[in-house]
């Protein structure tokens, strides 16, 4: 792993995002690779196995009717006349889609300290994402603080110290079991007294459904904001890559509970292809601030849509 | 879980169940329901459609019994079919070895694999009475090794420690040696979570599985996970010899395609299920039951069963004896009903095995928190043993006191005495001829099927 992250951060960003949705690109190069073998005409089988396509990438049923509908009406009315144009076509109906959600996570204009949350279900990579962004936060002059708030899973308070230590961070947590808002409270308050910038507060994974858990996450919300009407400046929902319509669920929920204010999508290096962003797409205009792409710490990666609809689309 | 899917396949097969006959039209109406209900539960895109052919041949060709109209007769296809996908019946773990039996976990990051240790490693100790050791052998991710020891502790199963300096194929056999020399029955290796295109890491798990030759190879997949279920698992049945697959976080309000689509592509049985956070969320996973629940039918069986294993029996017929007596049912009976009842994981759990609750709409059952009930104990609690056995002392200055020590308002306390009341006027009736019976009924759901029941008497 550690060859991997001394690659130039270039390459090796790109090279971990195309091996990633390498297999997002071989699927979607069965519906979308005959449309490359060359002009061709348009027929039922073409559009069929598009569809198959998009709904093998987690687009989900709605927002691939709608994208289906909306190339055979052009199809239609003649506007698109062979396979390449309807690549082209599909492309640029792909990246419309996801300009509203690649917007720059900026610090600017926020009071410091800046407090960001960091929420999701279980097992998505929120600290993971903490230790990246607070190294990544570090190397553009910020000072960084992290708060514990995960005081449910075993370990999660030393695994988020861990990350911490290697960053030299100051990691502000109490036992586990203790009340996370408390702990979130006393990191915001302890950052203002050391004069920090921003606190990442960690907060213990929960499946959306779990009422009286996202009854907790509203208070800690309810807490922090005694200290500063503004916070949390940011809430961020991690959602994990290989998610599948759930994610359109876990998006509604966290909102209905903290509100959202954006997105992080995590281990975009395996198989999993995260389609799921334009069923989201289709529903809210979330932004996606960064992606992960790999395990080390600079694999933490701003969104940008057209990147990952090109990643997405290319056929080597 | 899955109630979004049992919704969508209820509403639709709801219109069938009118029909005279199965025709090519309103099948093929249903069946697409059905294919969208599906692919909106993540269920991979070939099983989806292996499974409306196979359920569209067998509904055209079916020779509908005098028994059952043509609509029942296609529930009951779709239920067979759902059944055959996730694989017709449980499949136990296979233990049968010179011991230690070794289980090794694999899967991809945040799948659960740790929680999925610690939660077998109490099912095997409670249910199977196996001594349980446990070791990590993720020397990656920050803490995971003692996120374990900390499970481990727990659910009291022999932790090996290990450090994140060692080799993983070292622990691996470190770990049987010190397994051996604790002469414990079942060594259960967690792994590194890994991404199936990783190769180095793949290759670094295949090793371990040929160094250790475990008796299971279990996978673990999250219910939440998309279409990329099918990949993965394929990548890793065919990296590793799986024995079986356990579904985690199936709690959630995640259709759960996940557990169709893993089966159907691996052919490898879902041996487990993950209920919840807590360490004894953990039930086999039966396919009937699962496919019962899909479709609006309820789970009783696992209530059932759920309520022998966890609820005090000396108790349940102390209390019986004690009301057939015609002695009062006091508040310290009703705190142990209390106890009993979040014993069988509160109502939330219980309520939804029940036939048809998956219906009730999604409002209605979060407001059976099982807040309340804690909050009642704790007002119990708050109480000398005089007042609970002897309620009516409790005056106004009694329940301040009361609401004060328990944190809550005074008329909490009332609704409490209200329901206790309540409770005592139903148990009254039990002592009458043949109330018995029809107390029972009514008792069953609040009481999750513990009320006392003596024997010979039905």
């Amino acid at each position: 792993m550690s060859e991997q992250a001394q690659q130039s951060e270039k390459s090796g960003f790109w090279g971990k995002l195309r091996t990633g949705l390498g297999k997002t690109r071989a699927q979607l190069a069965e519906g979308v690779g005959n449309l490359l073998l060359g002009e061709k005409e348009i027929d039922a089988d073409v559009l069929t196995e598009l569809e198959t396509a998009l709904l093998l990438t987690d687009v989900g049923v709605d927002a691939t009717t709608e994208i289906m509908a909306s190339l055979t009406a052009k199809v239609k009315r003649r506007e698109l006349n062979d396979t390449v144009a309807l690549h082209q076509a599909l492309a640029d109906m792909l990246k419309e889609m996801l300009c509203p959600l690649g917007r720059p996570f900026t610090l600017e204009g926020i009071d410091l300290p800046a407090v960001i949350f960091f929420v999701g279900v279980n097992g998505v990579g929120k600290t993971t994402t903490i230790g990246k962004l607070a190294k990544r936060l570090q190397g553009e002059g910020h000072e960084v603080m992290l708060a514990a708030g995960d005081t449910f899973r075993a370990a999660a308070v030393e695994q988020l110290a861990t990350w911490g230590e290697r960053n030299g961070v100051p990691v502000i947590a109490q036992q586990q079991g203790s009340d996370s808002a408390s702990v979130v409270f006393d990191a915001v308050q302890a950052a203002r007294s050391r004069g920090v910038d921003v606190v990442l507060a960690d907060t213990a994974g929960r499946l959306q459904a779990k009422t009286n858990l996202m009854e907790e996450l509203s208070k800690i919300k309810r807490v922090v904001s005694r200290l500063d009407e503004a916070a949390p400046h940011e809430v961020l929902l991690v959602l994990d890559a290989g998610v599948g319509q759930n994610a359109l669920s876990q998006v509604r929920e966290f909102d209905a509970a903290v509100g959202v204010t954006g997105l992080v999508i995590t281990k975009l290096d395996g198989s999993a292809k995260a389609g799921v962003l334009f069923a989201i797409a289709n529903e809210t205009q979330k932004p996606v601030y960064f992606i992960g792409v790999g395990e080390s710490v600079d694999d933490l990666k701003p969104f940008s849509p057209d990147a990952f609809v090109d990643a997405l689309l290319s056929g080597d | 879980m899955f109630d979004s899917l049992s919704d969508r396949l209820t509403q639709t097969l709801k219109g069938m169940s009118g029909k005279a006959r199965l025709t090519e039209d309103n099948v093929g109406g249903a069946l697409r329901d059905v294919r969208v209900a599906l692919l909106e539960a993540d269920v991979a895109l070939n099983v989806v459609r292996e499974f409306i052919d196979r359920v569209k041949m067998r509904a055209l060709g079916q020779a509908v019994g005098a028994e059952l109209n043509p609509g029942q007769a296609f529930v009951k296809i779709v239920h067979e079919e759902l059944v055959h996908v996730m694989g017709d019946a449980n499949d136990a773990l296979n233990l049968a070895t010179t011991p230690p039996a070794v289980v090794l976990m694999a899967g991809l990051q945040g799948a659960g694999k740790t929680t999925t240790v610690a939660k077998l490693a109490l099912f095997l100790k409670e249910r199977e009475k196996k001594k349980v050791a446990v070791v990590s052998a993720d020397v990656y991710r920050p803490a995971a090794i003692e996120q374990l020891e900390t499970l481990a502790g727990e659910v009291d199963a022999y932790f090996i420690p290990s450090t994140a300096q060692e080799e993983p194929a070292a622990i691996a056999r470190r770990a049987v040696e010190e397994a051996k020399t604790q002469f414990a029955d079942v060594l259960l290796v967690d792994t590194a979570g890994r991404q199936a295109i990783d190769q180095e890491m793949m290759a670094e798990i295949q090793a371990l599985q040929q160094q250790l030759m475990p008796v299971e190879t279990l996978f673990v997949v999250d219910a939440m996970t998309g279409q990329d279920a099918a990949n993965t698992a394929k990548a890793f049945n065919d990296a590793l010899t799986l024995t079986g697959v356990v579904l985690a976080k199936a709690d959630g309000d995640a259709r759960g395609g996940a557990a169709l689509s893993v089966r159907a592509i691996t052919g490898k049985p879902i041996k487990f299920i993950g209920m919840g956070e807590k360490v004894d969320a953990l039930e086999p996973f039966h396919p009937d039951r699962l496919a019962s629940r899909i479709l609006g039918m309820g789970d009783v069986l696992t209530l059932i069963e759920e309520a022998e294993r966890k609820v005090d029996k000396r108790q349940a017929q102390k209390l019986a004896r004690k009301i057939q007596r015609g002695k009062k049912f006091d508040l310290e009976d009703f705190r142990e009903q209390l106890k009993q009842m979040a014993n069988m994981g509160g109502v939330g759990s219980m309520v939804d095995k029940l036939p048809g609750m998956g219906q009730l709409p999604a409002n209605a059952q979060a407001q059976l928190d099982d807040g309340l009930f804690v909050k009642m104990g704790v007002i119990i609690d708050s109480m000398t043993p005089h007042e609970r056995r002897f309620p009516d002392v409790i005056n106004g200055s009694r329940k301040q006191r009361i609401a004060r020590g328990s944190g809550t308002q005074v008329p909490d306390v009332n609704r409490l005495l209200k329901q206790h009341k309540q409770m005592q006027k139903m148990m009254k009736k039990v002592t009458r001829k043949g109330g018995m019976e029809k107390m029972m009924r009514g008792m069953q759901a609040m009481q999750g099927g513990q009320a006392p029941r003596p024997r010979g008497r039905r």
